[in-house]
């Protein structure tokens, strides 16, 4: 296994490598340093003088990809391209165009993130499976119709209304959780429970509609009837035989998306005022602070191949006949 | 389901067991406490007075630092009084041979002007490690190594702190700081067309730190003190003098900004130790300044908060105001000490729903009104008065309103081959094109009519505006029954054809005319906005092509002159009519000059005029002259002039003292809270409501009766059925 994730690892260079490219192709069709250069230093009365010094302080003064005036390998290395790059793949992601250091500002801001993401998920998961058994278990009968009636409303509806009804309903009307803000320690609970409760009830319409069908697959299966032929009461069909085996597509598709818990989720902190990371790359994209943008990119980039690399390991976990090569 | 219900159950007993509102954001131990609670929507992206120069960042910064001068908290119009200087300093004005001049003297015999600013004695800087000493005199925190900042990762984390006396010399160090290469003031370009030796001062520092880089010094530094600026001179502990070339009345205005607050040259060499940087702690992030207010918690993505400077020596509310101020009980505190608050909540609301709920439940103190919910804030009379809404009435909420010191256009480069340049033909476009689009009707549908048309690039409270009659742009406008009407549609017709261009069609050529708008605005919510303004130029059978694009291109092609109409704004930078007529300035010229005259236009009689004006005291024959420059360009009319906005705020009636002043950023200083009425309407308005909680768990619970009994059914049957 070992050998196969160092290969996994050595593959995933070149595709960072592409990312990293295409995130700077990207930037650089819309943005130019100078237009960069405009942003940072404010609208009013800024002289070329001014936008000079900014680009050679921090060296977008230099050709994009290819430095003709250099020699050798400087013609690729004397380049805003190099130079902003190469430090990412030791994760050093440097200083932010307007100074802050990025790695620290990453460290403060994705634990508000995760205080939502993480109960967010391990409750959606909870409340998803437990809806889509009993769907599963009453399949066929009014509960499964008018439950996948109900699943198919809630799919229809957008995020955002979730969001702005659950503040108004709960917050509003009913004055039970504050309408946004965020809070350290055992204090963040109360500013954690609405925009929790909200995501979960945003997620069950798709989500339990995806774990129904998983588990009617399974329940049609062999082993489910002979289990069934066995006598085995429906509970313990249900809960022993076919929950286990329908964990493998769950747990592997829950998997690839826990390294991306970190990134956060820009619409939820920003009605709910939480300090997350959700908002970084928007922000600096919105401020043209090619710094933030390229290191959270490249971050999002290697969490999604460390999700990857993840799922399949769960696999050799979760099904013994898979061996990795 | 069934988790979450008994997770938020068990939350709301626990609560319960509270009398506080549970939607309260705030912590317990700040009940009742002396607080302002403020909301910021952006961050502030400099937090140093040199580089500063946004609204956002006005709002914190300027409550930290004083400059020398301010405006008056309540007197209209706008007037300057010292803050931290003895008085408002005059200009002293010197031959070539220096040789001292009277007052009155003409302009053209000046050489260079004198301001000479004495600072009251005794006032003391902020506590800060930057003053902490050892018991030898010697700054404490000096030539810190990696070792001393290992524990070390905000300015709070310092043990000792110190203080001491402002001094002329920090005003003096501030006004170097501007010149600074590596700092980029955007007023640099300014103040070098007049403090005496900025431009060479800039360039010896630029010189001596290129020098260092050659040398390979890796951190290249320079001791500002060191070098001299001819144009600016301590004279004694508390007095300094500035020396601008000619004369610069508008400098006084510039003195009332946080660019010339004082700098205290031992914290700037504090935040440039080398690590610091490294952690985040630089002077852009940590003010440090003598002002009332101290920046305790900077935290952009979540709140800041200033504390009550204990320095600060307690500056008196004013005793005099304008007219109905007394009525109004903003003269209660008169002669009080300030400022009447402990702390200042900022937090962060990005999101207007969120905000505009959490003022009308008491946690906020005070609220702009979005267009989401203009309609629940505001009510409008049958005669177009403006008032608050029944609702916010019974909450106690007040309303204020102010025009703006901004000026919306629309402008035409004065370049283009069609709608540029002075002669007979492009005038009478403009001045049609002026007509027909009707910024009243965009007022109304737009900006919910808070906003009042501009008759001019001047808005009301700036010297030379004009009101009535007189203040009316009689080429778009006439006056009938003691108003103003707008001109008519066949006005602007007729204009057309005698401009060459009959019903729409361009007389020389044959083809149809059709004019370029080039814009920002494309996306699906600009597109209301564009449909209308297509119309409006439908009316003089014009087709208005929309040349949609990103900022920076649109920069770009105004940079280039390849825009053809466009739409800008300003915002005053002190309330001098040069502020604004600079703005259609020749020598200012965006295209020529890469300044801040985006139409170009550029007409040598409107430069005269600009250059004896701006040299003027506000008197009777400089307000002549302004209406004459104020005919010209109303007769040339290089910009439609747009709308100038009217700003409305709500406040809860716990929150005392608030009058809009659009030119003053330190105005915290002046408000006042009432912390038990707030504590008592929070509580009123925000009592939980558990009864629809507990009838849709009883639902819940009810509902799951005949699955359970489906289920024990099934149990019983289904092994029975399988086999």
């Amino acid at each position: 296994m070992l050998s196969y994730i160092v290969r996994r690892a050595l593959y995933a260079i070149p595709i960072l490598i592409g990312v990293n490219l295409i995130t700077f192709a990207l930037f650089f069709v819309v943005n130019t340093p100078d237009d960069m250069a405009r942003m940072h230093l404010g609208m009013k009365r800024v002289t070329p003088e001014a936008i000079e010094n900014w680009k050679v302080e921090r060296g977008y003064d230099r050709p994009l990809l290819f430095n003709s005036q250099a020699d050798g390998g400087g013609v690729f290395t004397e380049t805003i391209f190099y130079e902003k790059s190469v430090k990412l793949f030791v994760f050093d992601f440097g200083r932010s165009d307007s100074g802050r250091d990025i790695s620290y500002d990453i460290s403060q801001r994705m634990w508000p993130s995760l205080a939502i993401a993480v109960p967010g998920l391990i409750l959606g998961i909870l409340v998803y499976i437990t809806f889509a058994l009993l769907m599963a278990f009453f399949r066929a009968t009014y509960i499964d119709l008018w439950g996948v009636i109900l699943c198919v409303a809630l799919m229809s509806i957008s995020g955002l209304f979730y969001i702005i009804g659950g503040q108004y309903l709960f917050s509003k009307l009913l004055h039970l959780a504050p309408v946004s803000g965020f809070d350290t320690g055992i204090n963040a609970i109360k500013f954690i429970v609405l925009p929790v409760i909200i995501g979960v009830i945003a997620g069950i319409g798709s989500s339990t509609r995806f774990y129904r069908t998983i588990f009617l697959e399974e329940a049609g299966r062999d082993y489910v009837r002979t289990a069934r032929a066995k006598g085995l009461p429906e509970t313990v069909v249900l809960f022993r035989h076919i929950l286990k085996n329908a964990m493998i597509p769950i747990l592997t598709g829950i998997v690839v998306l826990l390294p991306l818990l970190f990134m956060g989720s820009l619409v939820t902190e920003s009605f709910f005022g939480i300090p997350g990371l959700g908002s970084y790359t928007i922000d600096a994209i919105n401020s043209q602070d090619f710094a933030i943008v390229r290191s959270m990119v490249f971050l999002g980039s290697v969490l999604y191949i460390i999700g990857l690399i993840m799922t399949d390991i769960s696999y050799t976990f979760v099904d013994p006949r898979i061996r990795l090569q | 389901m069934r988790c979450l219900s008994v997770g938020f159950i068990a939350l709301l007993l626990l609560a319960a067991c509270s009398d506080r509102s549970l939607n309260n954001p705030y912590p317990e131990s700040e009940d009742n406490l002396n607080i302002i609670y403020s909301v910021f929507q952006e961050r502030p992206k400099h937090l140093d007075p040199v580089r500063s120069y946004s609204a956002v960042e006005y709002r914190f910064l300027a409550q930290v630092y004083e400059p020398p001068l301010q405006y008056h908290y309540l007197k209209r119009p706008y007037e300057l009084i010292p803050l931290t200087a003895e008085s408002v300093p005059a200009a002293q004005f010197f031959d070539a041979d220096g040789q001292r001049l009277q007052d009155d003297v003409s302009v053209d015999q000046v050489a260079y002007s004198v301001y000479e600013v004495k600072i009251k004695p005794g006032i003391q800087f902020q506590p800060h490690p930057a003053f902490a000493k050892d018991q030898n005199g010697r700054e404490l925190y000096r030539d810190l190594t990696d070792d001393d900042l290992e524990d070390i990762y905000t300015i709070a984390d310092f043990e000792h702190q110190g203080t001491r006396t402002l001094q002329a010399s920090d005003y003096v160090y501030q006004i170097k700081r501007l010149a600074h290469p590596n700092l980029h003031s955007p007023i640099f370009g300014v103040m070098a067309d007049y403090i005496v030796g900025f431009k060479e001062y800039r360039k010896k520092l630029t010189e001596s730190l290129k020098a260092q880089r050659d040398a390979g010094v890796s951190r290249p530094a320079v001791d500002l003190n060191e070098f001299p600026l001819e144009g600016v001179e301590v004279v004694d502990q508390y007095t300094y003098r500035i020396k601008v070339e000619k004369t610069y009345p508008q400098l006084v205005y510039w003195l009332a900004m946080p660019f010339f607050a004082p700098m205290a040259p031992e914290v700037e060499r504090f935040y440039n130790q080398p690590g610091m940087h490294d952690k985040n702690i630089t002077l852009d992030w940590y003010p440090v300044g003598t002002g009332p207010f101290m920046l305790s918690v900077n935290n952009p993505n979540l709140k800041m908060i200033l504390e009550k400077n204990p320095n600060f020596r307690g500056e008196k509310y004013p005793s005099e105001g304008a007219e109905g101020d007394r009525e109004k009980g903003l003269l209660r505190d008169a002669n009080k000490t300030m400022p009447f608050v402990d702390r200042v909540v900022y937090s962060l609301e990005k999101e207007s729903i969120p905000y505009w709920n959490k003022f009308l439940q008491g946690y906020f103190d005070a609220s702009g009104i979005s267009s989401d919910s203009f309609d629940q804030a505001i009510s409008i009379g049958s005669q177009g008065s403006i008032g608050l809404s029944d609702g916010m009435q019974a909450k106690g909420i007040r309303l204020s309103m102010a025009v703006a010191p901004t000026t919306f256009y629309m402008g035409f480069n004065m370049k283009d081959d069609v709608v540029g340049g002075l002669s007979e033909r492009a005038r009478k476009l403009r001045q049609a094109i002026s007509i027909a689009i009707n910024y009243e009707e965009y007022i109304q549908i737009f900006l919910n009519g808070r906003a009042i048309p501009a008759q001019s690039p001047l808005p009301p409270g700036i010297f030379g505006y004009e009101s009535g009659e007189r203040g009316v742009n009689p080429y778009v406008y006439q006056w009938e029954g003691g108003q103003q009407k707008r001109r008519s549609v066949e006005d602007a017709k007729k204009l057309m054809e005698e401009a060459g261009y009959r019903n729409g069609i361009d007389m020389k050529t044959g083809k149809p005319l059709v004019l370029n708008f080039d814009t920002t605005a494309g996306g699906s919510e600009d597109k209301a906005y564009l449909t209308w303004l297509r119309k409006q130029f439908q009316k003089i059978e014009v087709q208005l092509n929309v040349r949609s694009t990103d900022y920076n291109r649109f920069q770009e092609k105004m940079r280039k002159g390849n825009a053809q109409i466009f739409q800008w704004g300003w915002n005053a930078d002190y309330p001098d009519p040069e502020n604004f007529f600079f703005l259609l300035y020749g020598p200012n010229s965006k295209v020529d000059h890469s300044g801040p005259n985006t139409a170009n236009y550029e007409n040598p009689v409107f430069d005269r005029m600009f250059d004896r004006m701006k040299n003027m005291s506000n008197n009777s024959e400089r307000k002549k002259l302004i209406a004459d420059m104020v005919d010209v360009i109303r007769q040339d009319a290089p910009w439609i002039w747009g709308f100038h906005p009217q700003q409305f705020s709500l406040q809860h009636d716990w929150f005392l003292n608030n009058k809009p002043n659009l030119m003053a950023n330190n105005t915290l200083k002046y408000k006042r809270v009432d912390p038990q009425r707030r504590s008592e309407r929070r509580a009123e308005w925000n009592e939980p409501v558990y009864w629809p909680v507990v009838l849709i768990l009883m639902i819940l619970v009810l509902g799951s009766i005949p699955a359970y009994i489906t289920y024990k059914r099934r149990e019983r049957a289904a092994p029975a059925k399988e086999i």
